[in-house]
């Protein structure tokens, strides 16, 4: 696969995304305006840190269902380490990262140390991590939390939502660490050939180690933002968070067979999956019939790529 | 998807026990002997320190409530087995439940609304099957997307409303032949139905072929594509009849989807030892273990732990059962 082919594909999600952008904004003139697509990108960060990890984990020939299980149980102990044990917000806030860091770290371990396929080993800690953040809250959520923990996921900078300018930062240093560096190079080779990259001599388990604690870690920076921005902890925050961040990661051209894909290509996914939800519930569509079409473009993204690689082949 | 070389999937163990019958037991059900074991220990431990837990009417909810996740997880079983998945089971019972209710109060025959949820979980899952085999999209992803699709749409057409008014003679799943619930007498049949068909017949043993190896498969004469949409659509059928008994063993109906069901199915079937790498397990394996988990989520309550720690224990044990695979099949040296 030459540069030419991923050009070509991410061109083609470009112009889809703006004949969208165009469409909504002639659809509803509710759309178009500043405020409208500053709060939708607001609402898109979450699931954005987690899709743009979820692209190295895919492009390494893996994926990791647990992502959303991680936001919650994060949600969870930040609430929890703030008001049941005392401690400060921030050093709450840390621990519960460090905490979701860990669990993304576990996957990674299990999945390279004992050899269990991605798939079922986080299948299995989506159930555990999900069922420990519903044993720890027991169903309580923690409220009430400072004014300045909500500039986070409420406030604005320069104008600009707060978590957009973290998401900005992620996609850049993410972009050029998977394009321009060795750690990059290497995930696409594991990806491409995994028993070759390993005769090769690459880090192949330190390096999907990494991808997957990564993975983590990106989920719970998110639940950390998803906090501030509902200013309330539950245990079911972030279900169904996989569905969304691997359907944008597809969408944007990532192999789901691993060894191709781009993160500007998921950004694009990103957008046209979020002016889908925007547009459709400015025209009165709830968000389950969102769902639904999500689905249907997951599927459908796939099978056009699988048909068109097979007409070429 | 790369992957590292791996040991041969076929036991290698000789028997060196002095009865041959015990040998050949463990050999073949051995997975399903630590599970029966698990159970019996869990029914005496928890009966010495709560007897109410052996109570017939317990013990009626534990077998019969939980017939459908057993039978839907034959289906399963058999999906692992040719080394796929399905994510989607949870979200089809709950909208096959929700027609089969829909039609049922709806004045339609009883057949009609017992038969609909079969044929459907079957179309359903032709097309699932199609684009896994044919169109060769990874059976998470289209198993992922159909979930979405089904929950959602469950959930935008109906708003998550009750049915209830349920006709009588609609509720097979409260009937009692010979004083047995019919949920656990449907869960016995089709399990040692299954499991015979399974290792009996050519069609049945060809699964373990297309999951254990599918190029030798493949060389053989064996068409895994058409196997593959094959096991899809019994699946289906699978699912359609859990959800009869599903549907039918309260007086309501409620048109959503029934939280990680899709998990638990899968949970039954991994845990009752069918291979996560595909290949080798039994549907005996992944009843008992459906057994096992409804006794667990009950034994939590009979002992006061709070049943909001259920999925933890699940998501433990999967991991658990899972590791446990990977070393046993670990090439010895």
């Amino acid at each position: 696969m030459s540069l030419r082919t991923l050009l070509r594909h991410e061109t083609i999600l470009a112009l889809v995304a703006v004949v969208l952008l165009v469409a909504l904004a002639f659809q509803s003139s509710q759309f178009f305006t500043g405020a409208n697509l500053l709060n939708q990108g607001r609402l898109m960060t979450e699931v954005g840190l987690v899709a743009i990890i979820m692209t190295f984990v895919i492009i390494t020939g893996g994926i990791d269902l647990s992502v959303g299980s991680i936001l919650g149980l994060t949600a969870i102990l930040t609430g929890v380490f703030w008001q049941n044990l005392g401690l400060p917000l921030m050093a709450a806030a840390g621990l519960a990262i460090a905490v979701g860091t860990f669990c993304g770290f576990v996957n990674g371990f299990v999945i390279t140390r004992f050899g269990v396929p991605p798939l079922i080993a986080t299948l299995a800690t989506l159930a555990l991590y999900r069922g420990l953040a519903e044993g720890i809250s027991q169903a309580r959520s923690v409220r009430g939390y400072p004014d300045w923990f909500y500039v986070l996921g409420q406030g604005n900078i320069l104008g600009v939502p707060t978590q957009l300018w973290i998401l900005i930062a992620f996609a850049i240093l993410a972009s050029i660490l998977l394009a321009a560096t060795r750690i990059g190079r290497s995930i696409y080779a594991i990806g491409a050939n995994e028993v070759a990259a390993f005769f090769s001599g690459l880090p192949v388990n330190r390096t999907k180690i990494a991808v997957y604690t990564a993975s983590g870690f990106a989920a719970a920076l998110a639940g950390v933002i998803f906090v501030s921005r509902v200013s309330t902890t539950r245990s079911d925050m972030g279900t169904g968070l996989e569905l969304d961040a691997i359907t944008a990661v597809v969408l944007g051209g990532t192999s789901i067979y691993g060894g191709r894909g781009s993160v500007i290509g998921t950004l694009i996914g990103l957008v046209v999956i979020q002016s889908l939800k925007n547009g459709l519930s400015l025209a009165g569509i709830k968000a389950e019939g969102t769902a639904v079409l999500i689905g249907l473009m997951l599927i459908g993204a796939i099978l056009m790529t699988t048909v068109l690689n097979k007409r070429r082949a | 998807m790369a992957v590292l070389p791996q040991a041969s999937t076929l036991s290698t163990r000789k028997p060196r026990n002095s009865c041959p019958f015990i040998a050949r037991l463990m050999s073949d059900y051995g997975q399903e002997c630590v599970i029966i074991a698990a159970i019996l220990l869990l029914f005496v431990a928890v009966g010495l320190y709560n007897p109410r837990f052996l109570s017939t009417s317990n013990l009626t909810t534990i077998f019969s409530g939980n017939a459908y996740i057993a039978v839907a997880a034959i289906g399963m079983s058999m999906v692992i087995i040719t080394g796929h998945i399905d994510v989607s089971v949870g979200a089809l019972i709950g909208v096959l439940a929700t027609i089969s209710g829909t039609l049922a109060v709806s004045g339609y025959p009883v057949w009609v609304a017992w038969g609909a949820p079969i044929i459907l979980g079957m179309a359903v899952n032709f097309i699932v099957g199609w684009l896994v085999a044919f169109a060769r999209i990874p059976s998470i992803v289209v198993t992922l997307g159909m979930m979405s699709i089904l929950r959602g749409g469950l959930i935008s057409i109906t708003g998550g409303t009750w049915i209830s008014g349920l006709p009588k003679e609609f509720m097979i799943a409260q009937w009692k032949p010979f004083g047995l619930p019919f949920p656990i007498i449907a869960m016995v049949v089709l399990t040692l139905l299954a499991a015979w068909w399974m290792r009996n017949f050519p069609f049945g043993r060809s699964l373990y072929a297309v999951g254990g190896n599918p190029e030798a498969a493949k060389a053989t004469g064996i068409s895994s594509e058409r196997r593959v949409l094959a096991v899809f659509v019994i699946h289906g059928a699978f699912a359609g009849i859990a959800t009869i008994l599903f549907a039918t063993q309260l007086q309501v109906i409620q048109s959503t989807v029934p939280p990680n069901l899709e998990l638990t199915v899968i949970t039954a079937a991994v845990i009752g030892g069918v291979s996560i790498l595909g290949g080798s397990g039994t549907v005996i394996g992944s009843t008992l273990a459906a057994i096992l988990f409804a006794a667990i989520g009950s034994a939590l309550i009979f002992v006061n732990v709070s049943a909001y720690w259920l999925r933890a224990v699940i998501g433990g044990l999967i991991l658990i059962t899972v590791l446990a695979d990977m070393i046993r099949r670990r090439p010895k040296k």
